[in-house]
C-alpha cells in the first residue's frame, strides 16, 4: 500500500475518515432538511416538487457529482465503522466479569455501532420508499403524494421518528468526536463544540421528525 | 470491616483462569487496597495455599505497576488514584469486591492479576525517546522554555504507563498512553528532531501490538490515575497528520 492508503487505513487515519465522511453527511442532512421542510408549506407540494425536480435534474452536474460523492462517503463511513468496531472488539479479547463503563463514558459514545446500524436499516427503507421509485423508477404519483401516503401510515411514521431519535444519539457523540478525531480540541473550544453538537443533533432530528408528525396528524392538511 | 472478594486466579499465561472467593476479615478502613490483599495473602500462606499474585512496587502512585480492575473500574472507584493509593474507606463493610486483571489482547495475563505490559515498552522503544549528547550537564538556561509550555509538557509527562487507559477503554486502545508520550516530547524543544518519525513509529508499534483504535469515548482520561487530559490525543492526531503531510514518501 502506498503512503496515502496506509495513512487513511491506520488507526488514526480510520478515525479521520470517519470524521470527514461524517461531517460531510451532516452537511448533506442540513441541506436535506431544508429541502424537506418545503413539504410543510401547505401548497400541495408545488414548491417542493419544483425543488426536487431541480435537485434531480440530469443536467444539474454539480449536484450529480456531489450525489455520487455522498453515496461513496456513506458506504465508506459504514464499512469503515464496522471495521473499527470489529477490530476494537478483537483488541479486548477476554471481557470483564464486572464492568461499569457508565462511570467513565457516555452512553452515546458506546452506542455508536448500534445507533449507526439502526440508522443504516432506516436508510435502506427510506431509499426504497423515496429514492429508488421516484429517482430511478417510473412513479405513478409525485414525490409529494408519495410522502403524504407514506406518512399517513402511523407505523411508517413512528418508525421514522424512532430512527430519527437514534440518528440524534449517533450525532450527539459523532459531531464532537469528529473534531477530536481531526485533532481540533483546545480547551477554550471543547465545551462550545460539545454543546453545539448536542443542540444541533436535537434540532436537526426534531426538524426531520416534524414531517411525519405533520402528515400523521394533518393527513395532507386539506 | 469484612469483605467478600472474588479474585481472578490463573496459574500461568496458558492456563484457563477462574474466579475464586475469599473472605477478607478485620480490615481497617485505613489500609490501602494492596495492604488488604497482603492480609488475605498472609492467611493463604498460613493455610499453605498459593498467594494471589499482583504487581506492585512503589505503592505511592509513581511506578504504574499495580493496575487491576476492581468492581468494574480500572484502579477501583477512586478518581485520580492508582490501586496502591486506593483506601478501604472507599468500600463498605460486607461489600463484595470483584478483582480482575487488565483485559486486553495486547496485555496477556501472566499470573492471577499480573499482566504483561511489555507492549508499552516496545512502543516506547519505537520512538518514545530523544537523542542527546552525553557529557557534562548542560547549562540549565541554555534552552529557554516558557513556563506554560513546560507545564503542559509536564502534564503529559505525568503518565506512569500503568495501562488503566487500555483497561478502561471499550476498544482496549492505548491511545492515551501513546499520546501522552508523543505530546510530552512534542511540546518541548528537545523532542523536535525526532518529532515526525516518533509519532509515526509509535502509532505503528501500537497497532502492531494489537491495541484497539481510539473512538473518543474518553473513558481513558476519566480512569487515568494521573488524569491525563484528552487534549493529548487530539495533539497526537495533529502530529500524525503533520508527519504524514511532511513525509517524503510518494503519495
Ligand atoms: S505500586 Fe507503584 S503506582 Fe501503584
Amino acid at each position: 500500500m502506498s503512503g496515502f492508503f496506509r495513512f487513511i487505513d491506520s488507526s488514526v487515519g480510520k478515525k479521520i475518515v470517519m470524521a470527514l465522511t461524517g461531517l460531510f453527511i451532516i452537511l448533506f442532512l442540513v441541506e436535506h432538511l431544508a429541502g424537506n421542510l418545503l413539504l410543510l408549506l401547505n401548497d400541495n407540494g408545488k414548491i417542493f416538487e419544483e425543488y426536487s425536480a431541480f435537485m434531480a435534474g440530469s443536467l444539474n452536474i454539480p449536484v450529480r457529482i456531489v450525489e455520487i460523492g455522498l453515496f461513496f462517503f456513506i458506504i465508506y463511513h459504514i464499512v469503515n465503522g464496522v471495521r473499527l468496531w470489529w477490530g476494537n472488539r478483537v483488541a479486548r479479547g477476554f471481557s470483564y466479569k464486572v464492568n461499569d463503563p457508565s462511570e467513565n463514558s457516555t452512553f452515546f459514545s458506546r452506542f455508536m455501532i448500534w445507533g449507526g446500524t439502526i440508522v443504516f436499516i432506516f436508510l435502506v427503507i427510506h431509499l426504497r420508499t423515496f429514492f429508488f421509485p421516484y429517482r430511478l423508477g417510473n412513479p405513478s404519483n409525485t414525490m409529494y403524494e408519495g410522502a403524504v401516503e407514506a406518512f399517513s401510515n402511523p407505523y411508517y411514521s413512528i418508525f421514522y421518528i424512532i430512527a430519527l431519535i437514534f440518528l440524534a444519539f449517533h450525532l450527539v457523540h459523532g459531531f464532537q468526536s469528529a473534531f477530536q478525531s481531526l485533532g481540533i480540541r483546545y480547551n477554550k473550544y471543547t465545551a462550545i463544540i460539545k454543546n453545539f453538537g448536542i443542540v444541533f443533533s436535537i434540532l436537526l432530528c426534531a426538524g426531520f421528525a416534524l414531517i411525519p408528525l405533520y402528515f400523521l396528524f394533518n393527513a395532507g392538511g386539506n | 470491616m469484612n469483605l467478600h472478594l472474588k479474585v481472578w486466579r490463573q496459574k500461568n499465561k496458558n492456563a484457563k483462569g477462574k474466579f475464586v472467593d475469599y473472605e477478607a476479615k478485620d480490615i481497617s478502613t485505613d489500609t490501602s487496597f494492596l495492604e488488604m490483599l497482603d492480609v488475605v495473602n498472609e492467611e493463604l500462606i498460613k493455610k499453605g495455599e498459593e498467594p494471589i499474585a499482583f504487581d506492585h512496587d512503589c505503592r505511592e502512585g509513581i511506578c504504574g505497576s499495580c493496575g487491576m480492575y476492581i468492581n468494574g473500574r480500572a484502579h477501583g472507584p477512586q478518581v485520580g488514584a492508582a490501586t496502591c493509593q486506593l483506601h478501604m474507606r472507599s468500600f463498605k463493610d460486607g461489600d463484595t469486591i470483584v478483582i480482575e486483571p487488565w483485559r486486553a489482547k495486547a496485555f496477556p495475563v501472566i499470573k492471577d492479576l499480573v499482566v504483561d505490559r511489555s507492549a508499552f515498552d516496545r512502543i516506547m522503544a519505537a520512538g518514545g525517546f530523544i537523542s542527546v549528547n552525553t557529557g557534562g550537564a548542560p547549562d540549565a538556561n541554555a534552552l529557554p522554555i516558557p513556563k506554560d509550555v513546560q507545564e503542559s509538557a509536564i502534564d503529559a509527562a505525568a503518565c506512569i504507563g500503568c495501562g488503566a487507559c487500555v483497561a478502561a477503554c471499550k476498544n482496549a486502545s492505548s491511545m492515551l498512553f501513546v499520546s501522552a508520550k508523543v505530546a510530552h516530547l512534542a511540546r518541548l524543544p528537545q523532542g523536535k528532531p525526532e518529532r515526525e518519525k516518533r509519532v509515526m513509529a509509535m502509532v505503528a508499534q501500537m497497532e502492531e501490538e494489537g491495541f484497539g483504535a481510539c473512538t473518543n469515548t474518553e473513558a481513558c482520561s476519566a480512569e487515568c490515575p494521573k488524569e491525563i487530559p484528552m487534549d493529548v490525543i487530539a495533539q497526537l492526531r495533529r502530529e500524525y497528520i503533520r508527519a504524514f503531510a511532511k513525509s517524503e514518501e510518494k503519495v
